[in-house]
């Protein structure tokens, strides 16, 4: 593990969501994988919030169940004759 | 020969057809869009009866205010706001005089404290598209968000599950963009942190990392 010259652990977790948003800044982002590269557990860290974001982004919806689902519509509809009948 | 389908309409088509008084329109969008936001509500309250209270408030809230959606921000972006919005009252409603949480939930600055360092640095035994196969997963990430603080699930949840812009994500909660960030990168660093302790490989365990000194 070796300190970077110019960018430290300490200061990865600055601009660590735009690294992983790809929104960061183009120089900035060279130093950040200039650090990386001679910091291992820097890029662990790395890997490990996109691999959390990826299973998080990927997970299943929650499924509404079947009795509320109708129970929803009817009230939907319910609201919208009201609405509408009123114009 | 086949049939040829006319591709779907948009959530923005279907938003004047509503508009204009027609239900089925109205319902379309509902479907498109009821499990985001009961999934949403779920994630937040973690309880069924609210999720679904919280679920039918958004969507007949939504039917109420249609005619002042001006469709700035995409319906889905406008009804998730909807819903961020009655699940924090929910959860406010659920404390009873614990108000406490919900105003910093809202409040538009985040109290200086530093960011947590990481802790537990190791590669993951499986890939995510291996781990979201298993029937496990699911229970440890609702776990692991549900021990989030209110304000930085939330933000999580819009961000990077609902994959709205940050710019969007502090509009929809009024918090300033900085503020969003700040939220965002503890949610990530904190769910990080639990998942690896049980998804890490001890032997790939990196040393207490040179973040830790002083």
């Amino acid at each position: 593990m070796e300190w970077s010259l110019f960018m430290k652990c300490e200061d990865m977790l600055a601009v660590l969501n735009e690294y992983v948003d790809s929104t960061i800044d183009p120089s900035i982002c060279a130093e950040f994988e200039q650090h990386m590269a001679g910091c291992n557990p820097c890029q662990v860290v790395v890997d490990n919030i996109r691999q959390t974001i990826t299973l998080y982004k990927n997970g299943q919806p929650y499924e509404l169940p079947v009795r509320f689902q109708e129970q929803l519509y009817e009230a939907l509809r319910e609201r919208w004759k009201e609405k509408f009948s009123a114009k | 020969m086949t049939a040829r389908t006319a591709p779907d309409p948009s959530d923005d088509e279907l938003v004047l057809r509503a508009k204009a008084g027609e239900l089925s329109a109205f319902e379309n969008l509902v479907q498109r869009h009821e499990k985001r936001v009961y999934s949403l509500a779920w994630r937040m309250l973690r309880q069924e009866q609210d999720a679904e209270d919280v679920t039918q408030q958004t969507f007949l809230s939504a039917l109420e205010h249609l005619d002042g959606f001006r469709g700035e921000a995409g319906f889905a972006t406008w009804l998730l706001r909807i819903a961020a919005h009655a699940a924090l009252k929910t959860l406010r409603k659920n404390r009873g005089l614990d108000m406490v949480s919900l105003d910093a939930a809202t409040a538009t600055t985040e109290p200086e404290e530093p960011i947590p360092h990481p802790e537990y640095i190791a590669d993951w035994r499986q890939s995510p598209a291996q781990l979201v196969e298993r029937n496990e997963t699911r229970r440890l990430l609702d776990e692991a968000l549900a021990s989030l603080d209110e304000k930085h699930r939330l933000v999580f949840l819009l961000r990077d599950v609902e994959g709205l812009s940050v710019r969007d994500t502090a509009d929809a909660l009024g918090l300033g963009e900085a503020n969003v960030k700040v939220r965002l990168l503890r949610a990530r660093l904190q769910l990080r942190e639990l998942l690896t302790r049980t998804l890490g490989d001890p032997q790939s365990r990196v040393g207490r990392a040179p973040h830790h000194h002083g």
